[in-house]
């Protein structure tokens, strides 16, 4: 039979509560409070007149989310968003977490200037986004360094920040294929092509910004893992004859699992929230190209006084985020603990079965 | 013991948390009491181009709390449309406030300016247009305080040197197709502007186009003319002669002018100022933009004083709107920042200060406004993110959709 637990944990419930009480109540002023306004905005018709919860503002249902996906202007643009920013997320969390992964392997070698290596790997993630940014609309413009840099090897750079075109498209066009009469069939208003012609040259930049910037933040977190590392368990598998690469293989990166939810979790939700590079760099421009969804909600509201439809997609937006973790936590479960869980039910079922006594287990617990 | 303890605690959190609400609650509810029931004192919200329009718009603020007896707080916004919603969302907006025209249909709509239109003295004195263009639902809602169209910016030394004289100034398609290609040679292009409608849709304009007709309730956007003049800045960006700004690594096309990138561009007056703080070295005219085949034709933009709806001082910011659109402040204005006066009884002696730029007062007769309608601003928006692949689309089919969506929004 389970112990009881002691007494004493009920009566400090009491206490722990009043003790969180100041962090509970700024949390639920500052958080919990604007996003259950924010959730009404966003099936009310709330015009940014006045409070949002006076009587003249009626409830609407669904009528704003509707409005996505009901045709016209407001669905392409939605598309557009949706379509510019899958294809930012499906480029930078990969990138992002592997050039930390490196950098963290890399800086946790014993070499000469080590600790001037980590504040320059880091030092990206505190500067401002906004001023990097700007750095990066130079770097970036037609005449910028990186098309200086391209020209010296013979390659014509593109127009970075006012080129349209998608990366993929413009690939293919090199090759003479061009799909746009082919795949015409749409999905929100964005047709096949569209969605399969990759991110736009500007967006590329913002692509190769956001891993410049984000790989140091997430360079530390895998250090601060792989320090966390039993060495022993590496001298064991060093031991058994493996080499330096089958043991980052084999070894460090199955250890790492936990650290890998963490930093892609925290890489998608950023990449899915993108929102100050465009507001400080383009707007949205090259012919929407930029225009993420983060941005075209606070255009929708605060831009167009549209605040039922900006909320709808802050929404939309934070139910793509849950349902991209759950995913990659699918696809990141421990399959080997539930695996051992499964057979050790299964053991356990059977002794059960054949002495009709409790487990070993179960005893002890 | 214990459940004293939990209740004391469930109770203190329970009314903190109340308290906090409420607290929000009150601040919403009451912000448009307490915002201007405090002082006597007007506030007047701007999204200022440079120190010389503040010091212009404070100097004539100490004016007018001179002549009145009333203050007036001039407040710079950093993000003018931020933090107008914002005000209007707490129900604590600034008394009065720049409003452009773009943003006029979606504040009217939602009841929050104070439609004082009739009540100005010079109503009439205002150009038509322009006050059609601050017409909602059949009400003036703004003073516009002042305005500009679109003209040909020249280099002059760009001009002379690839042999043109005043007498090739163009006039028609034809010539201005003659000199861009003259001009374009080497790094200079001839002819730039942003790939913006509120650039291209001159040549609309000029076609006898335009997304919407004068009074704006009926959608162009696929007419015969409009496509002809789409049509033709094609031809020109095709031909090379017509590169857009971005095209040339600028942001504008005034950057690309100053920068000598492009011996024409097609700007409004606030290019003056730009030319002569960031690029005196530029020498350059201004004349009037080519006719096209259903005649003159240009843009127009303008830019309100909007009051609001929730101000306690409605009838002084109606005062104070009305002695900043005063013949008087306007041409004192003008002096201190190049905008042009948005009231006819200016116009004489405005010419008279400012010879060099009559090209914009004479846009004045024969300008199209952009659309105002509540979403039109979505829908220019999408046309101009389509021209920047105007040299590889088809203009019918770029306008069509246009159409399409401007329908939907004009009804």
């Amino acid at each position: 039979m389970r112990p009881r637990r002691p007494r004493s944990s009920a009566g400090g419930g009491a206490t722990g509560w009043l003790f969180v009480s100041p962090a509970v109540l700024v949390l639920a002023v500052f958080m919990l409070f604007p996003v259950l306004m924010a959730l009404w905005v966003s099936v009310s018709d709330w015009s940014g007149v006045g409070s949002p919860l006076s009587s003249s503002v009626s409830f609407v249902g669904a009528q704003n989310y509707q409005d996505l996906v009901s045709g016209g202007l407001a669905e392409r643009d939605f598309g557009i968003a949706l379509r510019n920013n899958l294809w930012y997320v499906l480029l930078v969390v990969p990138l992002q977490t592997i050039i930390a992964l490196l950098l963290a392997v890399l800086v946790n070698q014993k070499v000469i200037g080590q600790g001037a290596f980590r504040t320059a790997f880091y030092f990206p993630s505190v500067t401002s986004s906004v001023a990097i940014t700007i750095l990066w609309l130079f770097l970036f413009s037609a005449s910028g360094a990186v098309n200086k840099i391209m020209a010296l090897v013979g390659v014509t750079g593109p127009n970075w920040f006012s080129d349209p075109r998608g990366i993929v498209a413009a690939f293919l066009a090199m090759l003479g294929v061009d799909g746009s009469q082919r795949l015409t069939g749409t999905f929100l208003g964005v047709s096949a092509w569209e969605w399969v012609s990759g991110p736009s040259f500007a967006m590329t930049a913002f692509i190769i910004m956001a891993v410049f910037t984000t790989s140091g933040t997430f360079m530390l977190i895998f250090l601060s893992a792989l320090q966390s590392l039993s060495p022993s368990v590496d001298e064991a598998a060093m031991i058994d004859g493996a080499g330096t690469w089958k043991r980052f293989w084999y070894v460090t990166v199955p250890q790492l699992k936990p650290t890998f939810f963490t930093v892609i979790t925290l890489g998608l939700i950023g990449c899915w929230q993108v929102f100050d590079q465009i507001y400080t760099g383009t707007q949205g421009d090259p012919g929407k190209t930029t225009l993420t969804p983060a941005y075209l909600s606070y255009d929708a509201a605060f831009l167009k006084q549209d605040w039922g439809r900006g909320s709808a997609i802050a929404f939309v937006l934070f139910g793509i985020i849950i349902l991209f973790t759950l995913f990659q936590r699918w696809v990141l479960r421990d399959k080997d603990a539930s695996r051992a869980r499964r057979s050790d039910l299964r053991r356990r079922h059977a002794q059960h079965r054949a002495t009709g006594a409790p487990t070993t287990e179960e005893t002890v617990r | 013991m214990k459940i004293t303890r939990r209740t004391f605690g469930a109770a203190t959190l329970s009314t903190a948390v109340a308290a906090a609400l409420a607290a929000c609650g009150d601040g919403f509810d009451s912000g448009s009491a307490s915002a201007s029931s405090g002082t006597a004192g007007l506030t007047l919200l701007i999204g200022s181009s440079g120190d010389a329009e503040t010091m212009a718009v404070k100097d004539a603020a100490a004016t007018f709390t001179a002549e009145s007896g009333v203050t007036v707080d001039v407040q710079l916004a950093t993000d003018l449309n931020q933090e107008l919603a914002q005000g209007f969302a707490a129900g604590s907006p600034a008394d009065v406030f720049y409003l452009a025209p773009d943003f006029l249909a979606s504040y009217a709509g939602n009841g929050s300016l104070y439609a004082y239109g009739d009540q100005l003295s010079n109503k009439d004195d205002f150009y038509p247009s322009l006050v059609n263009n601050l017409t909602y639902e059949g009400v003036l809602y703004g003073a516009p305080k002042d305005f500009s169209t679109l003209a040909l910016f020249i280099n002059t030394d760009l001009w002379s040197a690839a042999g043109l004289t005043e007498a090739d100034y163009p006039t028609s398609w034809e010539g201005l197709e003659t000199v861009s290609s003259t001009l374009t040679s080497g790094r200079v292009v001839g002819l730039t502007c942003s790939g913006e409608y509120a650039r291209v849709g001159a040549f609309m304009a000029q076609a006898g186009g335009g997304l919407t007709n004068d009074t704006g309730t009926e959608v162009t956007a696929s007419s015969p003319g409009s496509v002809t003049g789409l049509a033709e800045v094609k031809k020109l960006l095709i031909s090379g002669s017509l590169k857009f700004a971005a095209d040339l690594g600028t942001g504008w096309g005034g950057e690309a002018f100053g920068t000598g990138l492009a011996a024409m561009t097609i700007e409004g007056n606030w290019l003056t100022g730009a030319l002569s703080s960031d690029y005196p070295d530029i020498s350059y005219t201004v004349v009037e933009l080519p006719a096209g085949p259903a005649g003159k034709g240009t843009m127009q933009f303008t830019n309100a004083y909007g009051i609001a709806e929730a101000s306690s001082h409605k009838e002084d910011a109606v005062r104070l709107v009305e002695f900043l659109t005063s013949t008087k402040q306007q041409l004192a204005a003008s002096k201190a920042f190049g905008v042009m006066p948005s009231i006819q009884s200016a116009s004489e002696q405005w010419k008279s200060e400012n010879p060099t730029m009559v090209a914009f007062q004479a846009g004045a007769g024969y300008a199209i406004n952009v659309p105002t309608a509540d979403g039109a601003s979505d829908v220019v928006a999408d046309l101009s993110s389509q021209l920047a692949t105007l040299a590889t689309s088809d203009p019918q089919s770029v306008l069509d959709t246009v159409q399409a969506n401007l329908e939907a929004v004009i009804k």
